[in-house]
């Protein structure tokens, strides 16, 4: 079985990112970049299925700017055997990353397709939920366990208020949440061994898929300050400002 | 305008989230039905009937809703959601699972967690961990929107009395299963629902530190939470996490003990309306959003705490 990883190349998880002050958009200038933690998560548990001996194949893709080849061979150092990265010129939305990656799946024919649950950047949830849509295949996501049974595969989802077991048919689609590994560092020796794995590069239109935007963004602003606090002295002094000043209990 | 809210529930009881999703749909203006998808939730029918000012009630029940599989709901709602101007659902584990297949299916854009509406067609929802708040504009022709909660306040839940409409569409992809779910059971509120909350980090060093928080949320009717490096240590289980890529909750008081206050932890309460931080380190990060600041050991202010409410 092949497995198929799509990766996103985000700011730093540590950036604190701010509006321009011109309010065009986030101020990513000099910005440190990483894969998106949820996606690393996807890769080492791809490659954990490939060191069982479940998956053949590791194969990491990505839809952005050039700049993503070195997301990818990161993955590349982290185990995944090859890269494929679907260029664009501006920045696609989860819909068209979503329609890129079915024309990646109907070529390599995965069996299954792990990616990270969010982008830290848009925050926006939608990527593999959307592909499953496109292909018609199912998903668990938020997944904290994924265990793979005769032709199925058992996802055990993070829901609102505890824990969901679910049976997907294969091919199927996982979206990874926190607890479901610790990834693992690249070693030396395999960063200089990705630098001679295969990266293929598509264009958009090669593909044939529309990326057009559907979404205009008519501003970025910073979030509304909070007035700065007091600090108490004593947990009577808390007590006290809690009841008489904030009143926020009784 | 014609807007069609899905409903938060557990085939019992009608959640919350839904009255603030339909608080959401009052302010884009127009003609509001809500959908109740599931299995045997005639009840649940019956308390959306109650909330006024809504079209029309629609009643999905189907065995193959059950579980709110979100081949089986997104392949649904994209049937009955394509005569529609909006499709809204909360920003749940169960609407952020099923509405992107909805939109997908549709060939239309979601717009992920909207914290205010500005028109029918233009948002606010934040990104970057909500250290940036983006205004956008869908140029779809159905609007697919998830809704923050906590960005709108609830309609009222009774008052109405909306006729309800049976709804006979099986759709049974039989790709996916239901295997079994653990939900903890706890008297306490929801966190996402609860009027204060307290929730504890890294600094209470392990899980059985958490019963010093249980005295305190008991006294207070409060939700337990918890901060990523806590659910990360293992302390706690993930459904306590408040933050970017947990629970979003705005309670009247919020009350963070031993948190250091990472931007991912601030991006999941920095709305609550009054915020207590008590921690030793009079430099964590966490005193800059608190009104109230304690520098103090949690281990000796806990116990006082409690004995002083």
């Amino acid at each position: 079985m092949k497995v198929l990883v799509p990766v996103k190349r985000v700011v730093d998880y540590n950036v604190k990112v701010r509006a321009k002050s011109d309010e065009t958009g986030p101020d990513l200038s000099n910005a440190k970049m990483a894969i998106n933690p949820f996606c690393e998560i996807a890769i080492e548990e791809a490659v954990r299925l490939k060191e069982a001996g479940v998956a053949e194949e590791v194969i990491a893709v990505s839809v952005g700017s050039s700049a993503s080849q070195e997301q990818l061979r990161t993955c590349l150092a982290l185990g995944a055997d090859r890269a494929i990265l679907v260029e664009t010129e501006e920045e696609a939305e989860p819909l068209g990353v979503a329609k890129a990656l079915k024309a990646i799946v109907e070529k390599e024919q995965p069996g299954l397709i792990i990616l990270g649950k969010q982008a830290i950047d848009g925050d926006n949830n939608q990527t593999g939920q959307m592909l499953g849509a496109l292909l018609n295949y199912p998903q668990g996501t938020f997944a904290s366990k994924v265990e793979i049974i005769d032709g199925s595969v058992e996802v055990t989802r993070e829901v609102d208020g505890g824990l969901q077991t679910v049976s997907l048919k294969l091919p199927a689609i996982v979206t990874t949440d926190l607890r479901l590994n610790e990834p693992r560092y690249a070693s030396l020796p395999n960063i200089m061994k990705a630098k001679k794995k295969a990266l293929d590069v598509f264009s958009a239109s090669e593909l044939n898929i529309d990326v057009t935007p559907r979404i205009n963004t008519l501003k970025v602003s910073p979030p509304p300050e909070r007035a700065a606090g007091i600090i108490v002295e004593s947990v009577d002094e808390l007590v006290d400002k809690l009841k008489n000043e904030a009143k926020v209990i009784s | 305008m014609s807007i069609l809210v899905i409903a938060e529930h557990d085939n019992n009881e009608l959640k919350v989230a839904t009255l603030n999703t339909v608080a959401a749909a009052n302010e884009i203006g127009g003609d509001i039905e809500i959908l109740i998808a599931g299995s045997e939730c005639e009840g649940v029918a019956n308390q959306a009937a109650q909330i006024p000012g809504i079209q029309k009630i629609l009643l999905a029940d189907k065995p193959a809703y059950a579980n709110f599989l979100p081949e089986n709901i997104g392949s649904l709602i994209t049937e009955i959601g394509a005569n529609y101007t909006h499709i809204l659902s909360p920003a749940t584990a169960n609407g952020k699972n099923f509405l992107p297949r909805v939109a997908a299916s549709l060939d239309v854009a979601q717009v992920s967690d909207i914290s205010a509406v500005i028109n029918e067609d233009t948002f606010e929802r934040p990104i970057y961990a909500g250290n940036c708040i983006a205004t956008v504009q869908s140029t779809d022709t159905i609007k697919v929107i998830t809704v923050r909660t906590t960005g709108f306040d609830a309609c009222p839940a009774d008052g109405g009395s909306t006729s309800i409409e049976n709804i006979d569409i099986d759709k049974d992809l039989a790709i996916s299963s239901f295997v079994k779910e653990e939900i903890a059971v706890s008297d306490r509120p929801e966190l996402t629902a609860a009027d204060i909350v307290i929730s504890g980090g890294r600094g209470m060093q392990n899980g059985d530190n958490f019963s010093l928080l249980n005295g305190i949320a008991d006294k207070l009717g409060a939700a337990i939470g918890a901060s990523r490096a806590a659910v990360d240590s293992g302390f706690v289980p993930n459904d306590m996490q408040v933050g970017q890529t947990g629970k979003i909750v705005a309670p009247d008081l919020y009350i963070a003990v031993g948190i250091s206050g990472a931007i991912q932890h601030l991006a999941g309460m920095k709305d609550s309306k009054v915020i207590v931080a008590i921690n030793k380190d009079e430099d964590a990060p966490i005193f800059q959003v608190a009104d109230y600041g304690l520098v103090a050991d949690l281990f000796d202010a806990l116990p006082e705490l409690e004995s002083k409410l």
